[in-house]
């Protein structure tokens, strides 16, 4: 093991996983808002309403996250439409191909797991707030959503720790986040086991930050107090 | 001088689970502080009947009367009456209080703010107003140093105060109670109990659905008794409980007065 170089090249690393923090922490989080009306819509009484999302989901949740970034990065391009649209300038930046992608895709579990904690909140907690003459929009904003982003968290922070690793992913288009960054200083060096070591050092310790901080965040919600009720 | 209106009128109620008929034309008149307990086996329809009150449960077939006002109802698809003015059925379910079996608190929040979210959100009172009005009515049912705390820190007996408390939050002109000491242990169903005394002492109007006979007896102004989703017998305590006039009344009230 040649430590020095590890040492030599921790700078570079740094910059990667700095590129890996910031497309996941933007997928997730613009994920969660898209996904707080998809999954409302998916948890409604009505079919036409729950038709839309359930597509949606269907397909994102169907498909391979390779195969999105694949078809967003090289497929968009072949529509003259879209490489004479005002949107060009992103879409053939392989940073915003990988956002939209890792956001979309994120966006389509974030969504299943907020149905099924909407659908977990108690009904008679539901009943007292109308029988207090909140309307279904009260309810649902008041009662329902914050009941059920504490019955969600958990499954949620396990998505954000999936996505930290499919994030590796988009090195396969260009981009020079902690994976990509690796095989870049690898193809310089030819030190595959020391660089992925230290690259696998690297998504251990984001990984521990996260779940430190999802479980400061269940602590904050009393998340465990409010279990097996 | 013309009659006074009723604070509640429920007319030739009717409800039914697909094929099996809970309730089959329930008529009932509350006036202002009347006390009215129903009582029945399980099965009898009692809190079907109360629940569809506010709609929490739709009826079939029935009109309802608040202070005179009549709830605006229309059929769904499957035959059931539904609300056709939610702007009403939410005003008027504000002046009709619920208290629930399994009490039904917001697990997520404390005490106070379970009581104080409803008046805020819904009767547009400031946070400050209230905390005031929470305050009172937390010392009013005995948990004044519970306001804190969060429900499942709370014994059962608190937790349907703490519930009381959320309902009387929303100065409700009729309370309804569905079996509110049925989920509870032995030892705390008195405190409970005392809570509804004192709101029964005080003049409000309210439905009782209880199991508890003997607090029936004593609290209530009239007593109904309900079988098979029809009123079988009506009247006052001494009525009901030493004369019964049905059969099935008669057994049920022997097989409760031991």
């Amino acid at each position: 093991m040649k430590w020095d170089v590890i040492v030599k090249w921790l700078p570079k690393l740094l910059e990667g996983a700095y590129l890996t923090l910031e497309l996941v922490a933007i997928a997730v989080l613009v994920g969660l808002l898209i996904a707080i009306p998809l999954g409302m819509a998916r948890a409604s009484r009505h079919w036409y309403v729950r038709a839309l999302p359930f597509s949606y989901i269907f397909f994102f949740r169907g498909t391979p996250l390779l195969l999105q970034l694949f078809l967003v990065y090289y497929g968009l391009a072949q529509f003259d439409a879209v490489k004479q649209g005002p949107l060009w300038p992103y879409l053939r930046d392989p940073y915003w191909c990988a956002l939209i992608a890792m956001t979309m895709h994120t966006a389509a579990y974030i969504a299943e797991i907020i149905r099924g904690a909407i659908q977990a909140v108690p009904p008679g907690e539901v009943e007292a707030a109308r029988s207090l003459g909140m309307s279904r929009a009260q309810t649902m904003w008041h009662i329902i959503l914050p009941r059920a982003a504490r019955i969600g968290l958990p499954a949620y922070s396990n998505e954000v720790i999936l996505m930290l690793k499919a994030s590796s992913l988009a090195s396969t288009i260009t981009l020079l986040e902690l994976t990509g960054m690796a095989r870049t200083i690898i193809a310089r060096t030819y030190l595959p086991v020391e660089i992925f070591f230290a690259a696998g050092l690297f998504y251990l310790a984001m990984t521990f930050i996260l779940v430190q901080v999802f479980r400061w965040l269940e602590r904050k919600l009393r998340v465990d107090a409010l279990q097996g009720r | 001088m013309a009659e006074a209106i009723p604070a509640l009128e429920i007319r030739d109620l009717h409800k039914r689970y697909g094929d099996l008929d809970v309730l089959k034309g329930i008529s009932l008149t509350a006036n202002d502080g009347d006390v009215i307990s129903i009582l029945g086996s399980s099965g009898s329809g009692k809190s079907t009947f109360l629940r569809c009150i506010n709609l929490l449960e739709n009826p079939h077939c029935g009109r309802i009367f608040f202070s005179g006002e009549e709830l605006q109802l229309k059929p769904d698809r499957q035959g059931q009456l539904v609300a056709a003015n939610s702007q009403q059925i939410n005003r008027l379910r504000t002046q009709v209080g619920f208290v629930f079996q399994n009490f039904n608190l917001w697990p997520h929040m404390s005490v106070l703010d379970n009581i104080i979210e409803a008046p805020r959100r819904v009767l547009g009172l400031s946070k400050d107003e209230a905390i005031a009005t929470a305050e009172a009515l937390l010392a009013k049912v005995g948990i004044a140093d519970k306001r804190h705390v969060y429900p499942n820190q709370l014994s059962g007996g608190q937790q349907q105060r703490a519930a009381i408390a959320r309902t009387l939050a929303m100065q409700p002109k009729v309370i309804l109670f569905d079996e509110p000491t049925s989920a509870l242990d032995p030892e705390m169903v008195q405190e409970v109990l005392g809570v509804i005394r004192a709101l029964a002492d005080e003049g409000r109007t309210m439905l009782l659905v209880t199991h508890e006979m003997s607090f029936a007896r004593q609290v209530s102004s009239e007593i109904v008794f309900l079988h098979q989703g029809l009123v079988e017998e009506q009247g006052t305590p001494e009525q009901v409980f030493n004369n019964p006039q049905s059969e099935r009344c008669k057994q049920f009230m022997s097989s409760h007065n031991h």
